[in-house]
C-alpha cells in the first residue's frame, strides 16, 4: 500500500533531486532547499509534502527550525520487495553491460 | 562507500508497522527478537543498559515503554567505530489508526564520530526493514 506512494513520489525528477540535495547534506530547512531549486517556496514546499508522506522524508523540529531529513528506509523496503527478488546478480550484469557500453562508445 | 555524505551528524529513519506499540518494544528491547533482524546479534535492553554483547553497547537514559528509549551507542564491531566517541540513539514509537505503529530512530551526536555515522547509515535501515518482517510476517529477511 505505502509502495504506490513511494514510486510516485520518486516519479518526479525534481523530488529526486531534493532527495539527493538532503543525501548530499541532511537536516535542512525549507528556505535553503528553496535557496537551491530554482522554483517558489510553495512549490518546493507542495514537493516535500509529497515526500513526507511517501515517508521519503522526515521533518523534525529543532528550536524554532523545521529540518527535513531523508529518510531510506521506504527505498530499502523497495529494494527488499523488488530488487532483491528479481534476481539481482542478473540484473547487475546487464547494467554493467550498459555502462561498459555505453563508455567506449 | 567513497559516495557517501559528508554531513550525517543525525540520522533520521522512520517505519510503519503492522503491530502496536507494546509489540514494537517488546521486538527492539528482546533478544529473541533481535537475533532475528539485528545482524544476528541478540540484545537485552533494561532501564540501565542497552547490551548488544561485542557489537555494541550503551547507557540507556531514558526507558518509557512502550513510546520511547534513549541510549548512547558505541560501536565495538570495528576497532576503528570502537575508538570514536560516544553517539545517541533514540527510538520513538507513535500508535497510528488501523493498529500501526509509527517507529522513528535517530541517532546523533555522531558529530565526533565520522566512521561510526558512515557505518550505520546504511545498516539502520537494514534493521528497521528486518524488525518490520519480523513483526509483520514473523520471519526476519532472508540471507
Amino acid at each position: 500500500m505505502d509502495d504506490d506512494r513511494v514510486f510516485k513520489a520518486l516519479a518526479d525528477p525534481t523530488r529526486r533531486h531534493l532527495l539527493d540535495r538532503l543525501f548530499e547534506r541532511d537536516g535542512r530547512t525549507l528556505t535553503e532547499l528553496e535557496s537551491e531549486l530554482e522554483m517558489t517556496r510553495f512549490g518546493v514546499m507542495k514537493h516535500l509534502k509529497v515526500l513526507e508522506e511517501a515517508g521519503l522524508v522526515v521533518a523534525r523540529r529543532s528550536g524554532r527550525e523545521k529540518l527535513h531529513f531523508l529518510n531510506p528506509v521506504p527505498i530499502r523496503l523497495i529494494h527488499d520487495r523488488w530488487i532483491s527478488k528479481y534476481a539481482e546478480r542478473h540484473v547487475a550484469a546487464l547494467a554493467d553491460l550498459k555502462h561498459e557500453l555505453e563508455e567506449t562508445a | 562507500m567513497s559516495t557517501m555524505a559528508t554531513a550525517l551528524t543525525t540520522q533520521v529513519y522512520s517505519i510503519f508497522i503492522k503491530a502496536s506499540p507494546e509489540q514494537v518494544w517488546e521486538a527492539i528491547t528482546t533478544p529473541e527478537f533481535t537475533e532475528k533482524y539485528f545482524y544476528g546479534v541478540p540484545v537485552t535492553i533494561t532501564a540501565e543498559t542497552f547490551d548488544g554483547g561485542a557489537s555494541a553497547q550503551g547507557a540507556v537514559v531514558e526507558f518509557d515503554p512502550p513510546h520511547k528509549l534513549v541510549h548512547s551507542w558505541r560501536a565495538l564491531y570495528d576497532t576503528e567505530t570502537a575508538a570514536e566517541p560516544e553517539s545517541r540513539v533514540t527510538w520513538e514509537i507513535a500508535a497510528q489508526d488501523g493498529g500501526v505503529s509509527l517507529l522513528t530512530v535517530v541517532h546523533d551526536r555522531l558529530d565526533e564520530s565520522p566512521k561510526t555515522a558512515e557505518s550505520v547509515a546504511g545498516g539502520w535501515s537494514y534493521i528497521l526493514s528486518g524488525l518490520k518482517s519480523v513483526l509483520e510476517t514473523g520471519k526476519g529477511l532472508a540471507g
